[in-house]
């Protein structure tokens, strides 16, 4: 679980970049909600927290490849493969992301065991946004 | 229609090839190609590509799946060499021919070469081909590279073989690189990033020739000393591939002549990407690739053009660590205002330069500055498409 920031400092509309390996780009939404995903766009190498928000998607800022931040999944070209998706929750104030482990990914994860069938990578509850309001 | 056949197997051909499926064409689809290799993506061949970060995977532009789900017959490495005057044969390299109903011409465009022999060493760079030979060469080894032209080809192979460790030389033409795509101010600002990053940036000279019999040694400015080189690469412009159209009825000049909707002047013939001059205008950028192929064939499907191309040119180029982007259409005299950042050191944390005419804004240049570019992106769309509404 990583502190990105206080909610207050993430207004609607807005995205941060948090520095982890790799990087995640966590979304506050219009609508009040929170997401993250990997930052980098799976086309090729552009920051999606740079991105344009727009309801519950984001437009890469290179090609304009879209994706959905609840499942990860491009919505549409040039991008042909998902992002992972990261749970995000709301602690005392301050936003929190929990990394989604996926295999060969986060360096502990060969250490600890991962439930094998588990589709980490766009389950569907890692995906939920978390309501803020 | 039974059966559609698109030349050039590149970024634009696929593209049309999808929307064809997506846009309910369930006929006979043919591709054909004169590169044995499948679709793949060119921008990053000077970038990703030449470093070794990008392997030829990362190029690839259809899984196979979607290759499958494409039901297309693909000829590769077979060059179409003639298209009759009705535009309903195509006639391939070894002569078989290709009764079709529908063409889309997606034959791209080729890199310039320099006037002459080429001796080893010299190297163009359009096609995975080229990146192959040209990264083999720059692997073994430190190398003085010579790039001749700093457009966005060759500031990006110049900036790939610095970031290598080799000695770069670029040279240039024109008094300044890249000013008819960005204006003598911002022209100089990108001009400045070889300098930053250590490479010698020559302007106002042309080559008159270069040194070496079997392998080259060297690049003869018109004006100045001789520069010594091992490796070459002449980034010198593009020609779009249209000779294979001689013998049709197509007009032809610099680019398949089509009119606003990608038709040619047979409305079963359509032309998108780099080979095309629609409405006046040819494009050698990727996302132009990518967008006039839908337009083309919705054009297509219905005999006649229904659709127009209304999109706003836009290309990018990554250059010494810095992401260029620009968008719009700048004019001769357009003022230049720096809205963010500071372009007096572009590599220090980018800048965002609106173009001015009359108030209004025509065109956006970023460096670094991808969601601030984006917005007047936008904004340039959404003005686009209120002057046409207000003059449909
Ligand atoms: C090194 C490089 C870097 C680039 N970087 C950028 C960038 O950063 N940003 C940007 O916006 N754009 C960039 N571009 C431009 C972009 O790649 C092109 O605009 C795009 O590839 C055009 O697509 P196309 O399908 O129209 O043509 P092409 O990609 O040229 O494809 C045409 C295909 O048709 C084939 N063909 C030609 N004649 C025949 C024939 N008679 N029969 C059969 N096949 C034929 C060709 O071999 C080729 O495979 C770059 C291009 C290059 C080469
Ligand atoms: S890098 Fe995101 S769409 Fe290309």
């Amino acid at each position: 679980m990583i502190p990105v920031c206080r909610l207050e400092d993430l207004p609607e509309g807005e995205s941060v970049r948090v520095e982890t390996t790799p990087p995640v780009a966590v979304f506050h939404t219009e609508e009040g909600e929170l997401y993250a995903v990997d930052d980098t766009c799976t086309h090729q190498d552009a920051s999606l927290s740079q991105g344009w928000l727009e309801g519950r998607q984001v437009e890469c800022p290179l090609h304009a490849a879209s994706f959905d931040l609840r499942t990860g999944q491009p919505t549409c070209l040039p991008a042909r493969r998902p992002v992972r998706t990261h749970r995000v929750t709301v602690e005392d104030g301050v936003v929190h992301v929990h990394l989604t482990v996926a295999e060969g990914t986060a360096a502990w994860a060969r250490s600890t065991p991962v439930v094998p069938s588990a589709p980490q990578a766009h389950s569907p509850s890692a995906a939920e946004g978390t309501r803020t309001a | 229609m039974r059966t559609v056949t698109v030349v050039g197997a590149s970024l634009s051909g696929l593209y049309a090839a999808r929307e064809l499926r997506s846009q309910g064409f369930d006929g006979r689809l043919v591709v054909i190609g004169d590169e044995l290799h499948r679709p793949y993506d060119r921008p990053p061949l000077s970038k990703g590509f030449l470093t070794g970060r990008t392997d030829e995977a990362g190029l690839e532009l259809a899984d196979p799946e979607e290759t499958a789900e494409l039901d297309a017959e693909w000829l590769l490495g077979t060059r179409a060499r003639g298209l009759d005057p009705r535009g309903r044969t195509v006639v391939l390299d070894d002569g078989r021919t290709l009764s079709t109903d529908a063409v889309v011409i997606a034959t791209g465009a080729s890199a310039r070469r320099l006037p002459g022999r080429h001796p080893a060493g010299v190297h163009t760079l359009r096609t995975l081909d080229d990146a192959l030979a040209l990264r083999h060469e720059l692997t073994r080894g430190p190398r003085r590279v010579v790039v001749i032209g700093a457009g966005f080809i060759g500031a990006e192979t110049a900036s790939s073989c610095a970031a290598l460790g080799h000695e770069v030389t670029v040279v240039e033409a024109a008094p300044l690189p890249l000013v008819p795509q960005l204006g003598p101010d911002m022209a100089a600002v990108c001009a400045r990033l070889h300098q930053r990053a250590g490479v010698r940036l020559i302007t106002g000279t042309g080559v008159a020739g270069l040194r070496g019999t079997d392998t080259v040694s060297g690049v003869v400015p018109a004006h100045g000393a001789l520069l010594p080189a091992d490796i070459v690469v002449a980034g010198v412009g593009v020609t779009p591939n249209t000779d294979w159209l001689a013998g049709s009825t197509l007009a032809l000049n610099d680019g398949v002549l089509c009119d606003d909707g990608c038709t040619t002047s047979l409305p079963h013939v359509v032309a998108v990407g780099d080979v095309a001059r629609i409405g006046g205008l040819r494009a050698e950028h990727w996302t132009a690739a990518t967008e006039q192929p839908r337009v083309a064939v919705a054009n297509l499907l219905a005999g006649r053009t229904v659709e127009t191309v209304r999109s706003v040119p836009y290309f990018w180029s990554d250059q010494y660590g810095a992401r260029i982007q620009f968008a719009g259409r700048r004019e001769d005299g357009d003022t230049v205002r720096i809205t963010e950042g500071d372009a007096v050191d572009p590599a220090g944390g980018g800048f965002l330069a609106l173009y001015e005419r009359a108030g209004r804004t025509t065109a956006v240049l970023a460096v670094d500055r991808p969601r601030s570019f984006m917005r007047v992106r936008r904004e340039l769309v959404r003005a686009k498409e209120r002057v046409e509404s207000a003059t449909r």
